[in-house]
């Protein structure tokens, strides 16, 4: 059955999301994916800027600066209006790395697109109004998200406790209300010049669309906007963990939860798609490690997982879980290092990295089928370094092999490298 | 040099095209429908089960039963159920909704011959082993004192049982429930339920006579189950007003959900009603969001939904807001609504929210699965294609008078239930 496998995996599918590509004079780069299945169209632009390029006393400001790009521009006052009316939907999301805008509309209305996204690219309105508004709604979004749930504030927590030095120490909407509430219009036009610029940006077209139809909206419409400086970055660095970090929280929750955090190497690094791959032996689906021996064996968690922040920089491999009523949280945290360690001594089966192989190629497939991923994932292999990158990632994860997975466990799974949180219910005390 | 200001032309959406699915059947009479689409050699199947034999008083036998199907067969345990369908890089979900349950499989071509004996072996001898409901009904248990600590769940829940009372629709689960399920009730269900009689299958994906043919000789032969049972149907009476408070003093938010029965799919106003909904709370340029969210900042969200079920429509508006401007926020959705009985749309603003509805329905037909699933909302409301004939008709064309006179007829505020969970 095995010998079968390999070979069925050595003739698997081309991936390929084709797209041409050009740079404008002012250096905005554009790749164009044509797909004639569908009548729409999608204008994806990725910022170069997250979370990680705030200023310490000014955490949550890439994110509420995305708010504000819905503000209105210099020369259009509703971003969002003239979209609807051709038809057409946006939404934008940050995060630590990045900030990420898209447009899907009608083909045959892609100048729209073309017109709003390039207007705020030139300028904002950078209206008084709307910036205290969207303070406002990102106050709500804060305590929607973080204060107002269960178990909401772990990430303000955890991010702390394992990065030190490095930006990655704050979650993208904030270390705390205060800062936003605080945020001047001096400081959001700062921001814009800083980032928002031609060479700071990545834009990919996809959909209904021909390559040199987009090529001359792309000149008569972005290439007129100036270059702008180019944002260096240069990111504190985290040191080398080497002392084990603990921290215990109580909150008003009706379940034992343990978190840790070990550091795992940047999205770029060659290793990078064997700690995928581990997270998923470990953690996907009913059939992974922990789910069987630590909720169905032993029970000792009602629900557990393990999984990767797919960071540009130093990422985190987290284990999280929330334990079955009456068992201590020293056993069950006792429990997961049983399982770390037997990854860390022992090569994971055949089976094991058959299976997980065989679910990320099943998963990229599947993924093809939306136009708008394939937009966003053009843009982020661009931003990575080359968008082909994006239909030879199935091969990096073919290419692991178990040795390797021992390997990256052996220089993961180390006492003195893990940041633990208890976040314990206050009944407890 | 042009002019930034003003926008490009535009066009109007004129034609959209549905892809209508091929009918055949299995041996055993199953009735299959296939959308046989896209170019990635990959196929989705859905067997959709009517819920049946509703008995109030075990409201969890049919969720367990979808959640714990494949658990377990005389041949299998959970874990070499789990360890199969993963060694195929395939997905097995099972899926709980009010009117049916769904055994979903998502997997590549390639593999269809291969996963598809577990599901055959899933459907018809799942045994419900007591130690994986044991732990099933712990898990449970707990994941629902997490829902409760969540206002929005608990403002959901609390509506729900207002308007639906002891049906699936609107049941009040609490942790006596999860400890009342009863392996033998499991399996009688499962038997009366999991049966050809109560089956439909969709495929949306690449799917060939030979993909059909593998799916009749391993589907489409004899089944195991067949006990009795009735299809469920409630009837419900009109909601009478009534405002719900559940009181959190430490809350930093609000959850509100107010709302009505209304109509279903198959009402001839139901179309025009979307409309309506749009206009007010159905898209991010909706009046509530411009007014709530854009104008005050009370709220990260808010927005309306009309939802048609086999035997109940019902809308309703939903958000979480600063528990400090609950009380305002009150008002100002009540003053939205007002305004729509009061005070003709203007021309303008229906023709953004026409082409709004027209881009959103060209959107959602991405791939071969959101035209099955654009056909399954009118199989399971017995309607046909004219539907959405009808809806993209009434979308271009209904009028600001005809707007005023639906928001009069199904948005009468004094018999909304208006649930508040926080602060208000």
């Amino acid at each position: 059955m095995l010998t079968e496998f390999y070979l069925s995996l050595a003739h698997y599918f081309q991936f390929m999301v084709d797209f041409n590509r050009f740079t404008l004079t002012n250096g905005l780069r554009v790749l164009v994916h044509e797909d004639d299945t569908t009548p729409m169209a999608v204008l994806n632009i990725l910022y170069d800027v997250g979370a990680r390029d705030e200023e310490g006393d000014k955490t949550g400001f890439a994110h509420l600066f995305e708010h504000l790009m819905f503000g209105g521009s210099i020369n259009i006052p509703s971003y969002d209006e003239p979209l609807q009316r051709v038809g057409g939907e946006n939404n934008a999301f940050t995060s630590n790395d990045i900030t990420n805008y898209y447009i899907t509309l009608p083909a045959v209305n892609l100048e729209t697109a073309f017109w709003l996204e390039s207007d705020r690219m030139l300028s904002l309105a950078f209206s008084e109004k709307s910036l205290e508004t969207q303070r406002n709604v990102v106050c709500e979004e804060f305590k929607q998200r973080y204060l107002n749930q269960p178990y909401g504030d772990v990430w303000l927590k955890l991010r702390p406790l394992a990065y030190k030095n490095h930006p990655y120490q704050w979650a993208t909407i904030g270390q705390d209300l205060k800062q936003i509430e605080d945020a001047r219009m001096e400081d959001v036009k700062a921001f814009f010049k800083k980032h928002y610029n031609p060479q700071n940006a990545i834009m990919v077209v996809g959909g209904n669309v021909k390559t040199e139809a987009v090529k001359a909206l792309a000149e008569k419409w972005f290439e007129p906007i100036p270059a702008g400086d180019k944002y260096l970055r240069n990111l504190p660095q985290e040191a080398i963990q080497t002392e084990a970090r603990k921290e215990t929280v109580k909150a008003d929750v009706p379940l034992n939860a343990i978190y840790m955090a070990f550091k795992m190497p940047e999205r770029r690094d060659p290793e990078y798609q064997c700690y995928d791959l581990m997270s998923d032996v470990l953690s996907q689906g009913h059939s992974s490690r922990l789910y069987n021996s630590l909720l169905k064996e032993q029970q000792l968690f009602s629900d557990i997982h393990a999984y990767i922040t797919s960071s540009i920089d130093q990422g985190l491999f987290v284990i999280e879980g929330k334990l079955v009523e009456g068992v201590s949280v020293e056993k069950a945290e006792a429990a997961i290092w049983v399982e770390l360690n037997k990854i860390r001594v022992e090569e994971v089966t055949a089976e094991e990295i058959t299976k997980v192989k065989n679910k990320s190629e099943s998963i990229m497939v599947f993924a093809e089928m939306s136009l708008l991923d394939k937009a966003m994932n053009l843009a982020y292999y661009e931003l990575l370094g080359d968008a082909a990158g994006l239909n030879t990632e199935i091969d990096k994860y073919l290419a692991v092999t178990p040795s390797r997975i021992l390997q990256a466990a052996k220089s993961t799974f180390v006492k003195e490298q893990c940041s633990t949180l208890y976040y314990l219910t206050a009944q407890d005390v | 040099m042009f002019n930034r200001t003003l926008a490009p032309e535009s066009k109007h959406i004129d034609e959209i095209h549905f892809i209508e699915p091929l009918k055949q059947q299995l041996d055993n009479g199953i009735s299959v429908f296939t959308v046989n689409a896209g170019k990635q050699e990959l196929v989705r199947i859905e067997f959709i089960f009517e819920n049946v034999n509703w008995n109030p008083s075990k409201p969890l036998e049919a969720i367990s039963v979808s959640h714990l199907i494949s658990n377990g067969t005389p041949e299998l345990s959970a874990r070499e159920i789990a360890d199969q369908v993963d060694y195929y890089g395939a997905f097995l979900q099972t899926e709980y909704g009010a009117d049916q349950s769904t055994v979903k499989l998502y997997t590549l071509n390639k593999h269809l011959v291969s996963v598809l004996p577990i599901l055959r072996s899933i459907l018809n001898d799942s045994i419900f082993p007591e130690q994986e409901l044991a732990i099933f009904v712990q898990n449970q248990k707990q994941s629902l004192q997490v829902s409760l600590q969540k206002n929005d769940y608990l403002a959901r829940k609390t509506f729900a049982n207002a308007l639906f009372g002891d049906t699936t629709y609107g049941s009040n689960i609490d942790a006596a429930d999860y400890d009342a399920i009863k392996r033998e009730d499991l399996l009688a269900y499962f038997k009366s339920a999991y049966k050809p009689e109560n089956c439909t299958i969709f495929v949306a994906g690449k799917f060939e006579e030979a993909e059909f043919n593998i799916l009749n000789s391993v589907i489409g032969g004899k089944w195991s189950n067949h006990g009795q049972s009735t299809v469920n149907q409630f009837s419900f009476t009109e909601t009478r007003g009534a405002e719900l408070l559940i009181e959190k003093p430490e809350a930093l938010q609000s959850a509100i959900r107010m709302g009505t029965l209304g109509i279903t799919r198959k009402n001839v106003d139901f179309a025009g009603f979307q409309v309506l909904n749009c206009l007010l709370g159905g898209y991010f340029g909706s009046r509530l969001m411009a007014n709530i969210r854009e104008d005050k900042g009370y709220t990260y969200g808010i927005g309306s939904a009309v939802t048609s079920l086999k035997d109940a429509g019902y809308f309703f508006i939903a958000t979480e807001v600063g528990a400090d401007v609950c009380a305002s926020a009150l008002t100002e959705i009540e003053k939205e609504i007002d305004l729509l009985k009061t005070v003709l749309v203007p021309e303008a603003e229906l023709d953004l929210v026409r082409n709004y509805m027209l881009g959103s329905m060209l959107g959602s037909l991405e791939n071969a699965f959101s035209h099955a699933d654009k056909f399954k909302n009118v199989y399971f409301s017995g309607l046909d294609y004219g539907y959405y004939e009808n809806y993209i008709q009434t979308v271009k064309h209904i009028t600001p008078a005809e707007l005023q006179q639906l928001a009069i007829r199904y948005l009468n505020t004094e018999n909304f239930v208006k649930v508040v969970v926080g602060k208000k």
